[in-house]
């Protein structure tokens, strides 16, 4: 999507130790686009937080080097790189009100008074909190602190900012109206936002880009819907989204499928992505909502047994958790449309998907 | 938009936390709970257990603390006004001194009365006790009463010597048993006398018969104070005792004023008491004033008697005056001599150098503090171990340790000359002076400092200044306007706790403070411990007290004491 000369954001070979014995980020090199929207995605401790902190400039990278419009900024003290940072816990001054804590970048910038107000108030407008200025923090409920430290972190229009974790706190309807806000306002100042969160959903529905972390590297950088559909390796595929894994060796491959034995006994056809040659140990991955029940595919398609274990009606979707290849957590979900069947444990029924929705990844 | 119905904090409902509230504002609609009952009573019945039960578990300590700290402090409250001493001890003294005017020397009955009440005075040793009272209100008091007590015995000697040459009976106590007892008494102490083994228990109280205190009130007066003093201080019986010459010499006055007194009584009595009526006139005996002035010539000065006479209500505003450099005359307050006044430079000190010494604490206690509370785990364990091993010291130990540092040949010293930044005879005074006492004390309460402070910044979070600078703040604004304001509650804290500790500290001053360099502390545990002018000391102690509590509201007032943690 982009090269490394058009970037605004550019991690090139950096690495982060804080003992001096294990890396914490190991050899990252990523490329963001101004304008864009990226995430970092991960579970704890894969290191996506200190490349957050090591752009903002909280820490510094024990190797390589970070540019921003092309410029190093290695050296370069946070409150020098002008970029805007909202927080997990908000970081509101408790004892300015909140006309105070958004003057503040301000002042420190020398902003005259006149366009201090003008400024304030459109940001406060912006989050639509404009009747809250002359509040405390604490006076706020959890999520009008987030759109203040959100409304604070652009106020004085900065063209990047940092989001680490920002909603981490809130609950899930608040969560959802404020990530609409979020990406919105993104779209609307062509601001380039870099989000950090450990929560797929957040990163899928937000994102331009979604940077998916693991022990120190990126596992894929990818839109979400490419991630969602054709994950590189197993992590993501397990990471991101429900997923069924299946077990087994490639028995034979051609070009753009392979056929995979399952070590619980059965044969099924996938796409092969990190297995080379026959004989390669792989995981298959498939979607709950791609898995046909009875399925009507074309003629040597290869099918599996199945023996319903649980039937859950979730309202929209059918949960169906089945016992396959000798494994017993695999799930079916099937949308809930007129005259579809409600399967009872017990049921012995077969299952089979396109071979283009399976994929063959490392194990 | 809004959030706070959507919020984790916005519980609609009642609950544990706001249900009494509720109730208390829907009291007027009286709700009543399920079985009738109004829903107040019903929640406090429910409620009573979990009271008694935390009751319970306060009341050893608030008992402990009541009987241990309050009642004491109370106690010695209660000194700095309590004047009963004088009263007590000269009863008809203050009486008399009433319509005195103040302008010249008493009349007789004034010193009648002195000489009636120091009488009884001697005989309970308890007029040196008085003279020393008086002392500290004026000098020479104490000496002029011992004086006096020494004479006080011989009082009326030559009025008892012309009633006996009158009639011999008069030496017998019979006489004056006959003469004053009530007949009941009589017949009471006859009972307890004949069966008067061991275990009878003391001589029954002496009682006046009925009409003696109208026909001869000072003798009456006289002879029952007497009669009480021998039996409790002596364990003698009137009928055995000579009474005091004081009451021959009470009795002569009766008869000059009243010389038909032998009227109200009957037989050998009457006819004794008449003849002695007849002869009275005639005695020649000494007045009461050239008495006391034979004995000492003081008291013939107005000063002593108008001290008597401003200290004889029971209550007085004396020992405060005086702790605030003024005193009580007759003519009412005014400043004490230029060479007396010295609470106010004391009090001026006290709080300057309590402020000057809190001032420190803070400048050396908020960077340690700042370091404790940024370091990692480990080493801000250490440093803390470090900051509290004077707190598992002797306070003593390390108020003599910095004698051993600041004396003139001490450690410091020895120091500065050897490396040549003062000369040998240059060498400063670091103790026994003000200087030492704020070295020492800034020493002894800088963990009072650091420990509020640490807990407050503990609890600020870094990504406050972390977003500070990435708000474009260089690292002194960030510190300035964010984290600094933020830990103020802890300097509050800190500042409060020092400075109430040290306007009260008295062992470090005491030691290392010579003489410029001591608190009122030290000047109220010399009138406890030396001059026992306890009155004082409780005076000044409640003005100490006072003076905190003033600052502690200001405090309340300009930085508000809700900005106040300890942790």
């Amino acid at each position: 999507m982009l090269d490394g000369t058009g970037a605004f954001v550019e991690f090139d070979r950096v690495q982060k130790s804080y003992d001096g014995e294990t890396l914490v980020v190991k050899d990252l090199n990523l490329s963001i686009g101004k304008g864009e929207f990226l995430t970092m995605l991960g579970p704890s401790g894969s290191g996506k937080t200190t490349c957050l902190m090591m752009l903002a400039g909280f820490e510094t990278a024990t190797h390589g080097e970070i540019r921003l419009q092309g410029r190093g900024i290695n050296g370069i003290p946070p409150h020098k790189r002008g970029i805007g940072m909202v927080f997990q816990n908000y970081a509101l001054f408790p004892h300015m009100t909140v006309a105070e804590n958004l003057a503040f970048p301000l002042e420190v910038r020398k902003v005259g008074k006149a366009e201090q107000e003008s400024k304030i108030s459109r940001a406060l407008g912006m989050v639509q909190m404009g009747a809250f200025g002359g509040r405390r923090p604490a006076q706020l409920s959890g999520g009008q602190q987030q759109r203040i430290a959100l409304a604070r972190a652009l106020v004085f229009e900065p063209e990047l900012v940092l989001m680490d974790e920002p909603l981490g706190a809130l609950d899930k309807q608040l969560r959802e109206t404020l990530q609409f806000e979020i990406t919105r306002l993104a779209h609307e100042l062509g601001i380039t936002v870099v989000y950090v969160t450990h929560d797929q959903t957040e990163a899928l529905t937000m994102s331009d880009r979604v940077a998916v972390f693991d022990d120190g590297r990126i596992q894929q950088l990818a839109t979400p819907d490419e991630l969602y559909e054709r994950p590189e390796n197993s992590f993501v595929a397990q990471f991101i989204g429900e997923n069924n894994t299946l077990r087994g060796k490639v028995s034979a491959i051609d070009g753009g499928t392979c056929v995979v034995a399952l070590d619980g006994g059965g044969e099924i056809d996938a796409v092969p992505v990190n297995v080379a040659k026959v004989g390669d140990p792989t995981l298959v991955s498939i979607r709950p909502e791609r898995v046909e029940i009875d399925p009507q595919l074309g003629p040597g398609a290869h099918t599996l047994d199945a023996e319903v274990l649980e039937f859950i009606y979730m309202g929209d979707v059918f949960r169906t958790r089945l016992r396959v290849a000798g494994r017993d957590d695999f799930v079916v979900k099937t949308r809930n449309r007129a005259g579809q069947t409600r399967l009872a444990p017990g049921d012995k029924v077969r299952i089979g998907w396109l071979p283009a929705d399976c994929r063959a990844l490392n194990v | 938009m809004t959030d706070a119905t959507h919020g984790p904090d916005a519980v609609t409902g009642v609950t544990p936390d706001t249900g009494l509230r509720i109730a208390e504002q829907r009291a007027g609609g009286e709700m009543v709970a399920a079985d009738g009952t109004p829903l107040k009573r019903s929640l406090n019945r429910a409620l009573r257990r979990e009271k008694l039960r935390a009751l319970a578990l306060v009341a050893p300590l608030f008992l402990f603390i009541v009987v241990t700290f309050i009642a004491p402090i109370a106690d010695m409250l209660f000194r700095s006004v309590e004047n009963q001493i004088v009263s007590e001890t000269l009863p008809r003294t203050v009486v008399a001194l009433e319509d005195w005017d103040g302008d010249d020397m008493p009349e007789e009955p004034v010193f009648a009365a002195l000489a009636q009440d120091l009488a009884i005075a001697v005989e309970l040793k308890n007029h040196t006790r008085l003279g020393s009272r008086l002392n500290y209100e004026t000098t020479a008091a104490s000496s002029l009463f011992r004086r006096t007590g020494r004479g006080a015995d011989d009082i009326g000697e030559d009025a008892a010597d012309r009633f006996v040459a009158l009639d011999p009976a008069w030496e017998e106590p019979a006489t004056w048993v006959g003469l004053m007892a009530s007949p009941d008494w009589i017949e009471a102490q006859a009972e307890w006398a004949a069966g008067a083994d061991d275990d009878a228990g003391p001589e029954p109280r002496f009682e006046l018969r009925d009409g003696v205190a109208d026909a001869l009130p000072r003798a009456a007066d006289m002879y029952a104070a007497f009669a009480r003093v021998i039996r409790t201080e002596d364990g003698d019986s009137p009928t055995e005792e000579e009474p005091w010459p004081i009451v021959c010499r009470a009795l002569h006055g009766d008869l000059i004023a009243n010389p038909d007194a032998a009227a109200g009584f009957d037989g050998a009595n009457a006819q004794l008491l008449a003849a002695a009526a007849e002869a009275a006139p005639a005695f020649e005996v000494t007045g009461f004033r050239d008495t006391f002035l034979d004995i000492d010539e003081d008291w013939g000065d107005t000063t002593i008697w108008e001290t008597i006479k401003a200290f004889s209500s029971p209550y007085t505003a004396g020992y405060f005056l005086s702790a605030v450099d003024l005193q009580l005359t007759a003519d009412g307050v005014a400043r004490q001599p230029e060479d007396r006044q010295i609470y106010g430079l004391l009090f001026g000190r006290t709080l300057f150098m309590s402020l000057t010494i809190m001032g420190c604490c803070v400048l050396l206690g908020y960077p340690i503090a700042f370091l404790l509370a940024n370091l990692p785990m480990r080493s801000a364990n250490l440093l803390l171990i470090l900051v509290l091993l004077p707190f598992w010291t002797s306070l003593l130990v390390r108020t003599s340790a910095w004698k051993v540092l600041l004396q003139q040949q001490g450690v410091i010293n020895d120091l500065l000359v050897w490396s040549g930044i003062i000369s040998d005879g240059g060498r400063l005074a670091l103790i026994n002076n003000q200087t030492g006492t704020i070295i020492a004390m800034t020493h002894i309460l800088l963990p009072f400092m650091i420990l509020p402070l640490y807990s407050v910044m503990k609890t600020i979070p870094p990504s406050y200044v972390r977003a500070a600078k990435s708000l474009g703040a260089t690292n002194f604004t960030a510190f300035r306007r964010v984290y600094f304001p933020q830990s103020v509650p802890g300097i509050g804290a800190g500042c409060i706790l020092v400075f109430i500790l040290s306007i009260g500290y008295y062992i470090t001053p005491e030691l290392v403070g010579g003489t410029t360099g001591t608190f009122i502390s030290n000047r109220i545990a010399y009138h406890i411990s030396q001059s026992l002018n306890w009155g004082l000391a409780a005076a000044l102690g409640t003005i100490l007290l006072a003076v905190v509590l003033v600052l502690y509201w200001l405090y309340d007032r300009i930085v508000g004491i809700d900005n106040v943690s300890l942790g």
